[in-house]
C-alpha cells in the first residue's frame, strides 16, 4: 500500500495548512478569507474522496478482470475459477474416494484367500506331523498325500492372484499424483484471491479514513461468532502439535478422558 | 450382537466394517448421518452404535444426545470415531454421555482395544 501513502500525506499537508490559514484568518477578523479557507478544505476533502472512489472503482475492475469473472458468457454455472476450482475439488474427491473402494475391493477379495490358505496349512501340517510319527495308514496317506498335491496346486495359484492383488493395489494410489496437482492449482488460487481481496480491503479502509467512518469491529466479529454452530464439527486439525486446545492423537485423547474419571 | 455403523463417507463405514469383521462382529448396518440412524436404532434391535461426529443432517454428537434421551436407548453403548480433536468437544462428548472417542486416523488395535474395554464395562 506503499504507494498510496505519498497522496494521504498530501491531503494532511493541506488539512493543517488549511487549518493554521483558518486560524490567522479569524484572529485576525477577516471572515471572508476564513469562509473561504473553509470552502477550500471541503474541497480537498471531497478531492481526497473523489480520488479514492475512483481508486476503488478501478481496483475492483481490475480485481474482477483477476477472476476471471465472465460476466458475459453463455454459460451462467461456469463463471469464475472459483466454480472451476469447486469443480476440480470434486473431481479430487471422486478420484480419492474410487482409489479408496478399489483399494478395499482388492483386500476384500485377498483376505479369504490368505485365510484359506493358512487353515489348509495348518490343518494339512497336524495331519504331516502324525504321518511322521508313523501314525497314518496306507489309505489314510493316500488321501494326505492327495491333499497335499492339491494345496500346493493351490497355493501356487492364490499366490499368483495375491500379488496381481497386491500389484493392482500400489496401482490404485496414483490418483496421489492427479489430485495432487488439482490441489496445488486451486491452492494458488485461493492465494491469489486472497490477495485480491486484501487489496480491495485496504482500498476500502482508505475510503473509511477521508469519510470518517467507524466499523464497530468487536460487534462484528461477536455477530460472526454467533453465526458458528457449536454442534457442528470442524473436521480435521492440520496444526494439531501447534494448538494447546487440540489433541495431538488417541494417547492425548486417552488421558484427557481418563483425568475426566472414563 | 448388532453394530450400526454411522458416516457420512461411504468408505469410512466400509473400512470400520472391515476392521470389526476382523473382530469378529459380523452383524453391521450403516446410516449415513443421525437423520436416518435415528429411526433405524429405534426400530431395530443394535447393541452397538460406533458414530462419526461431523455429518449433514444430524451430526454425530447430536444423534448421541438423541440417543440418551430415549428411554429405551439410553444404555446403548456408543463410540465416537471422528477426526474432531478439540479438547472441548471430546469434554462435550463424554458429558453427553459417549462410552468411547477414537480420533481419526485410528489403527484397527486401538478400534479394538476401544471396543474391549467398552464391552468390559457393560458386562462387567
Amino acid at each position: 500500500m506503499e504507494h498510496e501513502k505519498p497522496h494521504m500525506g498530501d491531503l494532511e499537508t493541506s488539512l493543517k495548512t488549511h487549518a493554521r490559514d483558518l486560524l490567522d484568518s479569524l484572529e485576525r477578523g477577516n471572515f471572508g478569507d476564513a469562509v473561504q479557507v473553509i470552502h477550500d478544505l471541503n474541497k480537498a476533502r471531497d478531492q481526497g474522496l473523489y480520488f479514492e472512489v475512483g481508486k476503488l472503482t478501478r481496483e475492483l475492475h481490475n480485481s474482477i478482470v483477476n477472476f476471471q469473472i465472465d460476466l458475459h458468457g453463455s454459460h451462467a454455472e461456469e463463471v469464475s475459477q472459483i466454480s472451476d476450482a469447486t469443480e476440480r475439488l470434486n473431481y479430487v474427491v471422486r478420484m480419492t474416494e474410487k482409489a479408496a473402494n478399489r483399494t478395499m475391493d482388492l483386500v476384500e477379495e485377498s483376505a479369504p484367500l490368505v485365510n484359506d490358505l493358512s487353515s489348509e496349512s495348518r490343518s494339512l501340517g497336524a495331519d504331516w506331523a502324525r504321518f511322521m510319527r508313523r501314525e497314518v495308514g496306507a489309505d489314510e496317506f493316500r488321501e494326505l498325500a492327495k491333499r497335499i498335491e492339491l494345496f500346493l496346486e493351490r497355493s501356487e495359484r492364490d499366490s499368483g492372484k495375491l500379488s496381481g492383488h497386491l500389484n493392482d493395489i500400489l496401482l490404485a494410489q496414483d490418483f496421489q499424483d492427479l489430485t495432487g496437482q488439482v490441489i496445488k492449482r486451486v491452492t494458488s488460487l485461493v492465494t491469489e484471491v486472497e490477495r485480491n481481496l486484501v487489496k480491495l480491503v485496504c482500498m476500502a479502509s482508505q475510503i473509511d479514513r477521508y469519510t470518517g467512518i467507524q466499523h464497530d469491529h468487536d460487534a462484528l466479529r461477536a455477530e460472526q461468532e454467533q453465526q458458528k454452530e457449536p454442534t457442528r464439527g470442524e473436521g480435521p486439525q492440520i496444526h494439531a502439535d501447534k494448538r494447546d486446545d487440540v489433541v495431538s492423537g488417541q494417547v492425548d485423547v486417552d488421558d484427557l478422558l481418563s483425568s475426566l474419571g472414563f | 450382537m448388532k453394530i450400526l455403523i454411522v458416516d457420512d463417507f461411504s468408505t469410512m463405514r466400509r473400512i470400520i466394517k472391515n476392521l470389526l469383521r476382523d473382530l469378529g462382529f459380523t452383524n453391521t448396518a450403516e446410516a449415513d448421518d443421525g437423520v436416518t440412524a435415528l429411526p433405524m436404532l429405534q426400530s431395530g434391535s443394535f447393541d452397538f452404535l460406533v458414530t462419526d461426529w461431523n455429518m449433514p443432517g444430524m451430526t454425530g454428537i447430536d444423534l448421541l444426545r438423541a440417543v440418551r434421551a430415549d428411554e429405551r436407548l439410553k444404555q446403548l453403548p456408543v463410540l465416537m470415531v471422528t477426526a474432531e480433536a478439540k479438547r472441548d468437544q471430546i469434554i462435550e462428548a463424554a458429558q453427553a454421555g459417549v462410552n468411547g472417542y477414537v480420533v481419526k486416523p485410528f489403527t484397527a488395535q486401538v478400534l479394538k482395544e476401544k471396543i474391549d474395554k467398552i464391552f468390559e464395562r457393560v458386562n462387567g
